[in-house]
């Protein structure tokens, strides 16, 4: 079976800076996936590449086996592919269930469905009580095949935490393929399948958690080689 | 834990799609609506007519201006152009072939929406101010293209011919202006009803997520720059409307007054004084802004000729200060506070 997600050789330079260099990773379908590196190693980029947000200078994203390369980001969402903002981006001047009705209305033109809907994927994250108030934050965990998550635990206390992971377990076991940029390494320890690491805007590992993280490259990439310090 | 999230899911699927304005605004409304409808005959002068007929034809543009800006975030410094379209097409089309305005209406707004899709394809694409200064310098274009074109009068402009028969055909009502008054208020009525309904509907709230967060909205996929179009469109047409109606109304179209930037600027400052992005925003700033002027006009004469601007410019500054949301948000949020009290 090929994989969902199929990401070779991706490249992206801005002037004489590479922020990814000849990215190659995979994602299965059912699978979770986590992307680690220090700042600036190019973990944002990266989604916004395979989202459309930005024009690679090279490489392939293959979903489902089909070429998305650089298609409009609205395209490549509906083709089923949802993303999530390092900053969240809610819809402000809308409430909690409109900013989900935006969402919902890309499968229905219908507004009591897409409401339904939007109460729906509401009570599944354990919103409904502050539906009816102004988003002033929020991520929409809209119901799609493949979601990319931008350090969605950053920011957030720890109690919600708990809640977070227990949501992309909930996400895991319907069917649905996460990607999750994570700093936290005892979220993505405990959540991810295979882990990617970047360093400086190159792969440096991608394999399952505990084998990258005993990467001698991966350690030094966090914490300095001995050659750094000396 | 599921239990308690199912009786919830129940109770707020039970609840309106859209919820019931208080009462009171009900009845305010129904006041008001009662009061236009016979605001003719409770005030007869010809003064007081013309008043409120220009409060409705500004009211017409303003919101034409706020679907594009208001809702979909573009600030568009170009309305007049279509303001001058609507004027000209049903104007040429009558003082040419005898065709009556009423064809000429559509023909302009469909005019005044090729326009749009023409200036908004490659302008709309680019974020930021990019489409405000586009917007402003094609508006001054058209104004000189429209002041040199023989063909339309050029800077002298063109008389709509008088006819004294058929008024409802010609739309020319030369022994009151009650009719006049009728027909702008049956404009507002129905270009309100359509931003009603395009608020409630799919596309209205595309363009309230893309005016909000344009990358927020192209990842639940949203294109961007087809929508903004649309609603540039919707916009230009409404604003053609109240072009043929003014065309109609004074029966001379000076190109120099009909694509000025001062038309372009002013149904922009009667919106964000109202309420940008709202529903009665547009309205609330020309029933405020209209009278200022022209009563501004009668009491300091030709030479307070701009003193009307001046009180615009200080209103503008204290909402800018004070209320960056316009006045009427004052209103909205207490009805959604209300709304949310169990």
């Amino acid at each position: 079976m090929s994989p969902l997600l199929d990401v070779s050789g991706l490249t992206k330079r801005y002037g004489g800076v590479t922020a990814n260099a000849d990215i190659v990773f995979d994602v299965n379908e059912g699978e979770i996936v986590g992307i680690i590196g220090p700042n600036g190693a190019g973990k944002s980029t990266l989604f916004d590449l395979i989202t459309g947000f930005q024009q690679p200078d090279g490489g392939r994203v293959l979903l489902d086996g089909h070429d998305i390369t650089g298609l409009r980001p609205d395209r490549i969402s509906r083709l089923g592919v949802a993303r999530t903002f390092q900053k969240l981006k809610p819809f402000i001047d809308l409430t909690v269930t409109e900013n989900v009705i935006v969402g919902a209305l890309a499968h229905t033109s219908d507004m009591k469905t897409a409401r339904d809907r939007a109460l729906e994927s509401l009570a599944f994250v354990d919103l409904l009580e502050k539906r009816n108030n102004f988003a002033r934050e929020l991520s929409t965990g809209q119901r799609k095949r493949l979601i990319l998550m931008d350090e969605v635990t950053g920011g957030v206390d720890q109690r919600s935490i708990v809640g977070l992971i227990a949501l992309v377990l909930e996400l895991k076991q319907r069917g649905v393929t996460v990607v999750m940029i994570e700093h936290n390494m005892q979220v993505i320890m405990r959540l991810a399948d295979r882990i990617l690491a970047l360093h400086a805007g190159r792969p440096i590992a991608f394999g399952a958690p505990e084998q990258v993280r005993s990467e001698p490259a991966v350690v030094d990439a966090y914490l300095g080689t001995v050659t750094d310090a000396a | 834990m599921s239990g308690s999230r199912t009786d919830m899911l129940k109770t707020a699927r039970a609840e309106p799609l859209w919820p019931r304005p208080p009462l009171w605004v009900s009845a305010l409304g129904a006041a008001a609506l009662a009061l236009l409808i016979a605001y003719p005959f409770i005030f007869t002068t010809s003064f007081s007519q013309h008043l409120m007929i220009l409060i409705l034809l500004y009211a017409l543009m303003a919101q034409s201006w706020n679907v594009v800006a208001g809702l979909s975030g573009q600030i568009s410094l170009g309305q007049a152009i279509f303001f001058g379209i609507g004027a000209y097409s049903s104007t040429v089309l009558f003082a040419k072939y005898g065709v009556t305005p009423w064809v000429g209406l559509m023909v302009g707004m469909l005019l005044s929406a090729l326009a749009a899709v023409a200036i908004g394809v490659p302008t709309l694409r680019l974020r930021g101010h990019y489409f405000a200064i586009a917007t402003l310098l094609i508006g001054s274009s058209v104004q000189i293209v429209f002041q040199r074109w023989d063909w339309v009068g050029a800077a002298s402009g063109l008389y709509v011919p008088i006819e004294r028969a058929s008024p409802w055909f010609y739309l020319q009502f030369h022994t009151s202006k009650v009719p006049y008054y009728y027909l702008a208020l049956g404009a507002v009525a129905i270009g309100y009803l359509v931003v009603w309904k395009l608020r409630r509907s799919r596309l209205g709230f595309r363009l309230q997520a893309l005016r909000d967060e344009p990358d927020a909205a192209a990842s639940l996929g949203i294109a961007i720059a087809r929508h903004k179009v649309l609603a540039f469109m919707i916009s230009a047409a409404m604003m053609s409307v109240a072009g043929t109606f003014y065309a109609q109304y004074v029966l001379v179209l000076d190109p120099e007054r009909l694509f000025s930037a001062e038309i372009s600027i002013i149904v922009l400052l009667m919106t964000v004084l109202g309420g940008s992005g709202t529903l009665w925003g547009p309205a609330l700033g020309a029933a405020i802004l209209v009278p200022l002027s022209e009563y501004s006009r009668i009491w300091f004469g030709g030479t307070g000729r701009t003193i009307d601007l001046i009180l615009y410019g200080i209103l503008i500054l204290l909402v800018c200060m004070w209320r960056p949301s316009g006045i009427l948000s004052l209103l909205e949020e207490r009805i959604r506070r209300r709304a949310e009290m169990p």
